[in-house]
């Protein structure tokens, strides 16, 4: 009896290792890298001296960098079966917060520039809580919260600002964060995004935190009842989307020496897009950070490679449409065919928390 | 098993419920229920569709919350707010619709709420000893008869009754005082569903205080020490499964005879 426990355990462990290979090579993140690099491909054909030379490179992160980092954040909220659409206001809005408090201490200097980013850091993690908050204890759809804040924080930094932009950045955090580069023609800016990627990347796949992460967003009510306190773990995902978003509206004030209050508006909806691409579901529990970042450079690289190419650049638009729709319905026919072969009880499809399939209400049934 | 190590009274129920109240609506699916679960002992909970048997689980294992009633534990009253208060009592549930993460693999679901930390400073930030996990939860499947083989898969990449193993396995694991299993065979095979009545024994053999809910009188009559009968939202008989007959149980569930006073 022991001795044949022992082996059965012995070919568990042998079993792993195939799961681990069929995980990776099934996964959506390395389909979408082959399209990346084939599209790198096209556009060097096209143009070689122009897209291989180190400024388009550089050029692509830069422009990539801060989308990356608000992706991270939203990849979260994604994985649990959420959505966060304000994000690109509380990008405004932690850079409008920032430049006030920074214009108040007199601009200059990188204390005061420090200072800068605790205040976006923070302005974002507010309404990160807001949003967290309202969708774990009040039970409002995520949907109809983010798209509340999203109009909130927009229109108060607007009431603040009047509507006018604010010029008021340190000099040294325009010219190392926004201009500088680390080292030869790395950019710092896509240093930082690096960092918070890999940061996300293992808070998400190697933490107790990610974990919960996904198990919320795989069976929210199995999670309850296990007892992982689901309204304390959804909160903070959504403050992890603030501050990402806050991170995100600091570096923007030092890319672009301003606040860009009227140039957000579908900063979410390219995040999300991007999101999407890479491979996280929005049905929840499936999703990476390396797939958000290269998801992110799609539409980057995009329209770089259209430029260049002598395309216009409207066109990138709508092969970023074919392309999210395309992610959205290999996802869908995943799931379908993991239904098939596991049999019953479907997972209500629900996204941002507004039911879309049917749904068992569990408890009813005696 | 003379003597309990907590210093807890021989004899005394585990648990004890009186007078469960929980309606749905119109529907009311308690209407005073008694239960009684004792130590080292499998107790069948057996009624027609429709008789309370899930709601009154769930209530014993705080996911359902009561009307009105009592529930001691122990012999002391308790408030069964959540699933962690039943889980810190040593209570674990297998329920119906089994309670897993299809995306997360066997070892994270076993896991699930009791990840073990990584020593020093990495477990403070929430890294865990995934291979210590994993190690364990190979020997929990192994127990069960290793109809889980491959512990990377996601449980929703699995058949029923590998997922129905997933969880079973992972309440024996963790249940130290009562464990309920609602219908733990119903979606097994011949060898699987052996092998769970066997687990059930295997943990009744510890002290543990086994629930099960089935629909087959002859699971019941071989595994049960005790059968408890619920019908209409109260439990209308208790016998002992040595003294009864197939007959008489389907006679208390269908209410053709009653032995407590309705």
């Amino acid at each position: 009896m022991t001795a044949t426990r022992e082996a059965q355990a012995e070919e568990i462990v042998a079993d792993n290792n195939r799961g681990v290979i069929r995980s990776i090579t099934r996964a959506q993140a390395t389909q979408i890298v082959l399209v990346l690099l084939g599209m790198m491909v096209l556009f060097t054909i096209i143009n070689p001296d122009a897209f291989l030379s180190v400024f388009n490179f550089r050029s692509i992160i830069v422009n990539a960098s801060i989308f990356i980092i608000l992706g991270v954040g939203v990849t979260f909220v994604i994985v649990t079966a959420g959505i966060d659409l304000s994000i690109g206001s509380v990008l405004v809005f932690a850079s409008v917060m920032s430049a006030l408090v920074m214009e108040s201490l007199g601009t200059e200097g990188w204390a005061i520039a420090a200072v800068g980013a605790v205040v976006a850091v923070l302005a974002g993690a507010l309404w990160g809580l807001i949003n967290g908050f309202l969708i774990a204890k009040a039970n409002v759809p995520a949907f109809i919260v983010t798209l509340g804040t999203m109009g909130m924080a927009l229109g108060i930094s607007q009431v603040i600002t009047g509507g006018i932009d604010l010029y008021n950045v340190p000099e040294v955090l325009v010219d190392t964060v926004g201009f500088g580069d680390i080292v030869w023609q790395i950019p710092t800016l896509a240093v930082i995004a690096l960092v918070i990627a890999v940061l996300g990347g293992i808070l998400l796949h190697k933490t107790k935190f990610g974990l919960y992460t996904y198990a919320l967003g795989s069976n929210m009510e199995a999670s309850r009842r296990i007892g992982i306190r689901v309204d304390k773990q959804l909160i903070w995902v959504y403050i992890v989307s603030g501050v990402c978003a806050g991170i995100g509206g600091y570096l923007s004030l030092a890319l672009y020496q301003q606040t860009t209050i009227a140039g957000n508006s579908l900063t979410n909806l390219a995040v999300i897009a991007g999101v999407v691409i890479g491979g996280t579901s929005l049905f929840g529990g499936v999703g990476t950070i390396f797939g958000t970042v290269i998801g992110l450079l799609i539409p980057v690289t995009l329209r770089q490679g259209f430029v260049i190419s002598g395309v216009q650049a409207f066109w990138q638009e709508v092969v970023v449409g074919i392309f999210l729709i395309g992610a959205v319905y290999i996802d869908g026919v995943r799931r379908a065919r993991a239904r098939r072969s596991s049999g019953k009880n479907p997972k209500p499809m629900a996204i941002g928390g507004l039911t879309i399939g049917s749904t068992r209400k569990e408890g009813n049934s005696e | 098993m003379d003597a309990r190590d907590d210093g807890s009274e021989i004899g005394m129920p585990l648990l004890e419920a009186r007078g469960i109240v929980r309606t749905y609506g119109q529907v009311v699916a308690l209407d005073g229920c008694d239960f009684d679960v004792e130590p080292g002992e499998v107790t069948a909970l057996i009624g027609d569709n429709g008789a309370g048997k899930s709601t009154l689980i769930k209530i014993m294992s705080g996911t359902e919350e009561m009307e009105e009633g009592q529930i001691r534990f122990m012999g002391e009253d308790v408030t069964m707010s959540s699933p962690s208060v039943a889980r810190d009592l040593g209570i674990e549930t297998v329920f119906q619709d089994l309670a897993l993460c299809p995306h997360l693999d066997p070892v994270r679901n076993l896991y699930l709420g009791r990840e073990v930390r990584k020593r020093g400073p990495l477990g403070w930030f929430g890294f865990m000893d995934n291979k210590m996990m994993r190690e364990k939860s190979s020997d929990a499947f192994a127990d069960l008869g290793a109809t889980v083989r491959a512990l990377s898969v996601p449980v929703g990449d699995m058949s029923g009754g590998q997922k129905q193993s997933v969880a079973v396995a992972r309440a024996a694991s963790w249940a130290n005082k009562i464990i309920f299993l609602d219908e733990p065979t119903a979606a097994l095979g011949v060898v699987q569903t052996q092998n769970v009545l066997d687990l059930i024994k295997r943990v009744r053999d510890k002290g543990i205080g086994v629930v099960f809910i089935s629909h087959s009188m002859p699971e019941v009559l071989g595994v049960a020490d005790r059968v408890q009968v619920l019908r209409r939202g109260r439990r209308v008989a208790t016998y002992q499964a040595a003294d009864t007959s197939l007959e008489e149980l389907v006679g208390a569930m269908t209410g053709a005879l009653d032995e407590e006073a309705v």
